[in-house]
């Protein structure tokens, strides 16, 4: 595979470097996106190792009333949910065998790879004990927690993403024999992802149901499980249209030789899907709703948030993703797109932080370090992906190797 | 290569097997604790403490907690706000006004030690336990400090020692779990209480005697005791003279063990993947097999430039 004696530092040239020298390649780096990543690492960067150093007191707002904070609402509720693009896209093109969305494929499984390693990595700044991170998986079973069968599937899952992602890694490294063995590999990992990801993404919605008497009425409902594995699927959807709109943009040069006309439609075949999971979701929110009969509730201030996140970040976006079907209107579906992922954290959000202990005498807000490092952690993950996707072939198919499918 | 996937799968399959089938059935098979016998609680009658906090003191002193003269705990400024427990004080002493006679009514709080409790149900690491002596234990060699039992319990009894950096820990009452163990000793509070509002006994002995002072003394008391049933029943019981709602209490909790709320889910998840995996793994060998025809038509209409790749390969 390496050729030449020289071959680490034209490895580095090649791999690394993008072809450029170490001059040419750090100064290609000197752009006003890279400024402000910097910037904000500058700052996420030392508030996390005081995090590690003095612990979760002076680094956060949490309480013994409020445990949980925006670490595990944003970071690992809203990470894991927006990441399940991997799953719906994956199902569709292995195991439906929906070929058309190919390209769809290799970018959707990146972003989830990468929002689920960035979940566990959040999630170690808000564990007390993070360096126990494996415990669950080793030394003890707590078998009737919820927590377990994430802590479980969460592994899991990675792992075959990992696989599912692994062929682009070996096309990098020019390693043809392991890519052909992991590619044969994938299908079985897909299968085994779909299995899991569908229990986890419920299971987040069943770590509340255990708290009736914390939770808001209006959020809380036994059919807590069935709404986020729904609302899942539809972030999955919407966060393909997001992800590859914007890697369209931003990696122009990657992507040439692409059929417009057909990425549209595929675009607007998206929104259908998540259209239709959309009104499922509404409907089967005005049944829990009808089901606990709660209607009293609408009428106060929680009403009128709950009605906000129905109506605005549900229903219009139902409606509007039909309006783009209907026209074949991609930019209105792309911009839907990204009300629905609005919407979808807004629904964790109210979930775990507004909605929750609504009736304490002591509500939670975050400390500005905790938004510091979920905004870190956002960035770390975004640059990861921009950093693969400079130097795998995540979005166009790899010449050197036929594609399989 | 077919070795390697039927390793795979093998490897796959007892994975799998541990993770979901061997869970539901050490799920199913769970210790009832309402077959302990023996087990203890404490009847606290509410109608009995004079707020003079000396509970809190012995609580302290026993488990090693920061503490203060003794002294200090008549000073009857705390009750001007409604306490919770927090690392390192495992007990409180709350004021109420009686809504009647306009009187103070003191009311201890603790962990309820529950019969089938939350935090135990909720950790996902198996580090509390229900004894058959009553007491809900907590051993901090397996947490990892996720916090979820202090989400999980509807009392909002666990606390967290959020400024140890290293090792923190979740406290609670331990039910004097040492003392309690050994024969004829009673929890700290329970031993240092003036007054009769702490009583210690079996449960069952001690919910007899509940009833017993309702029926004696109906007019006293409101006909409820706090902790029979609540969430599946608790070993610490109360007595009141007010609804319980007017001094503190929760109501709206149901009898119902927070277990069983996520009992369903993990049992259905599990069905539901072992029932999806059938249908899965057919589709999975279905697109195998459409690759590998394609594949093999590949091959036979360009061999030429597939002995390239394969020399590339090497």
């Amino acid at each position: 595979m390496h050729e030449k004696p020289d071959s680490l530092s034209s490895w580095a040239h090649d791999k690394l470097f993008l072809g450029m020298t170490f001059q040419e390649y750090m100064k290609s780096n000197l752009t006003l996106s890279n400024g402000i990543a910097a910037l904000i690492l500058i700052v996420a960067i030392p508030v996390m190792v005081y995090r590690f150093v003095y612990g979760l007191g002076p680094s956060t707002n949490l309480s013994d009333t409020n445990p949980w904070g925006i670490w595990i609402g944003v970071d690992v509720l809203c990470g894991i949910t927006l990441a399940a693009g991997g799953l719906v896209i994956s199902t569709a093109y292995y195991l439906f065998g929906m070929k058309e969305y190919h390209h769809f494929v290799r970018p959707a499984i990146l972003t989830s790879l990468l929002g689920y390693l960035f979940a566990v990595f959040a999630l170690l700044f808000d564990l007390g004990r993070y360096y126990r991170l494996p415990y669950p998986m080793v030394v003890s079973f707590g078998l009737s927690s919820i927590m377990f069968l994430i802590a479980w599937h969460f592994a899991l899952y990675i792992l075959a993403l990992f696989i599912e992602w692994s062929p682009a890694l070996f096309e990098w490294l020019n390693m043809g024999k392991l890519r052909e063995w992991f590619k044969k590999l994938a299908i079985w990992a897909t299968v085994f992802g779909v299995i899991i990801a569908g229990g986890h993404q419920s299971a987040l919605g069943a770590l509340f149901v255990i708290v009736p008497g914390k939770l808001h009425p209006l959020w809380y409902s036994e059919l807590l499980p069935v709404f986020f594995l729904i609302s899942a699927i539809i972030a999955g959807l919407s966060m393909v249209i997001v992800e590859s709109t914007l890697t369209h943009k931003i990696f122009k040069r990657q992507v040439e030789n692409f059929e417009h006309a057909e990425f549209n439609r595929h675009t607007i075949s998206l929104g259908k899907a998540a259209s239709s999971a959309l009104f499922t979701y509404f409907f089967l929110k005005l049944f829990g709703l009808a089901h606990s009969n709660n209607w009293g509730l609408l009428n106060t201030p929680y009403g009128y948030w709950f009605l906000l996140e129905v109506l605005g970040f549900v229903f219009l976006p139902a409606f509007l993703f039909a309006y783009g079907v209907r026209y074949k209107n991609v930019k209105v579906t792309r911009w839907t797109a990204l009300l629905t992922v609005v919407g979808v954290v807004l629904n964790r959000v109210n979930t775990s932080i507004v909605a929750f202990n609504w009736n304490a005498a002591e509500r939670y807000y975050p400390k500005w370090t905790e938004l510091v490092i979920t905004i870190g952690v956002i960035t770390m993950g975004v640059l990861a992906f921009r950093w693969i996707v400079n130097r795998m072939a995540i979005l166009y198919d790899h010449p050197d190797y036929e594609s399989l499918h | 290569m077919g070795i390697s996937r039927r390793e795979f799968l093998k490897r796959v399959a007892a994975i799998a097997g541990t993770a979901i089938i061997g869970s539901s059935t050490k799920v199913l098979a769970r210790e009832d604790p309402s077959g302990y016998q023996d087990r203890y609680g404490v009847l606290v009658d509410t109608t009995f403490c004079n707020g003079c906090r000396r509970c809190e003191w012995a609580c302290n002193e026993w488990n090693k907690n920061p503490n203060q003269p003794i002294k200090m705990f008549d000073d009857k400024s705390v009750f001007k706000k409604n306490r919770r427990t927090h690392a390192g004080t495992f007990t409180v002493v709350n004021r109420f006004i009686n809504s009647k006679d306009s009187k103070p009514i003191y009311v201890k709080k603790q962990c309820m030690h529950c019969e089938d409790p939350a935090c135990l149900s909720a950790c996902f690491v198996d580090a509390f336990k229900k004894t058959r002596k009553g007491a809900v234990i907590y051993n901090p060699g397996l947490c990892v400090g996720c916090r979820y039992c202090m989400v999980a319990c509807p009392f909002d009894i666990p606390a967290y020692e959020y400024y140890k950096p290293l090792n923190p820990r979740v406290t609670k009452c331990t039910f004097c779990f040492d003392r309690i163990s050994k024969e004829g000793r009673v929890p700290a509070c329970v031993e240092i209480c003036p007054t009769e509002t702490l009583r210690f006994g079996k449960r069952s002995d001690l919910i007899n005697l509940a009833h017993d002072r309702i029926r004696n003394n109906p007019r006293k008391y409101v006909d409820h005791i706090y902790g029979e049933h609540e969430v599946g029943g608790t070993s610490w019981l109360y007595l009141s003279a007010v609804p319980f709602e007017e001094i503190g209490f929760r109501t709206d909790l149901g009898k119902t063990a927070i277990r069983n709320l996520s009992k369903g889910f993990l049992f259905m998840t599990k069905m539901f993947e072992v029932l999806a995996a059938w249908p899965l793994v057919f589709a999975a060998f279905h697109a195998i097999s459409k690759i590998r025809d394609k594949h093999v038509k590949g091959k036979t209409v360009s061999a030429g430039e597939k002995g390239s790749e394969d020399a590339r390969k090497t």
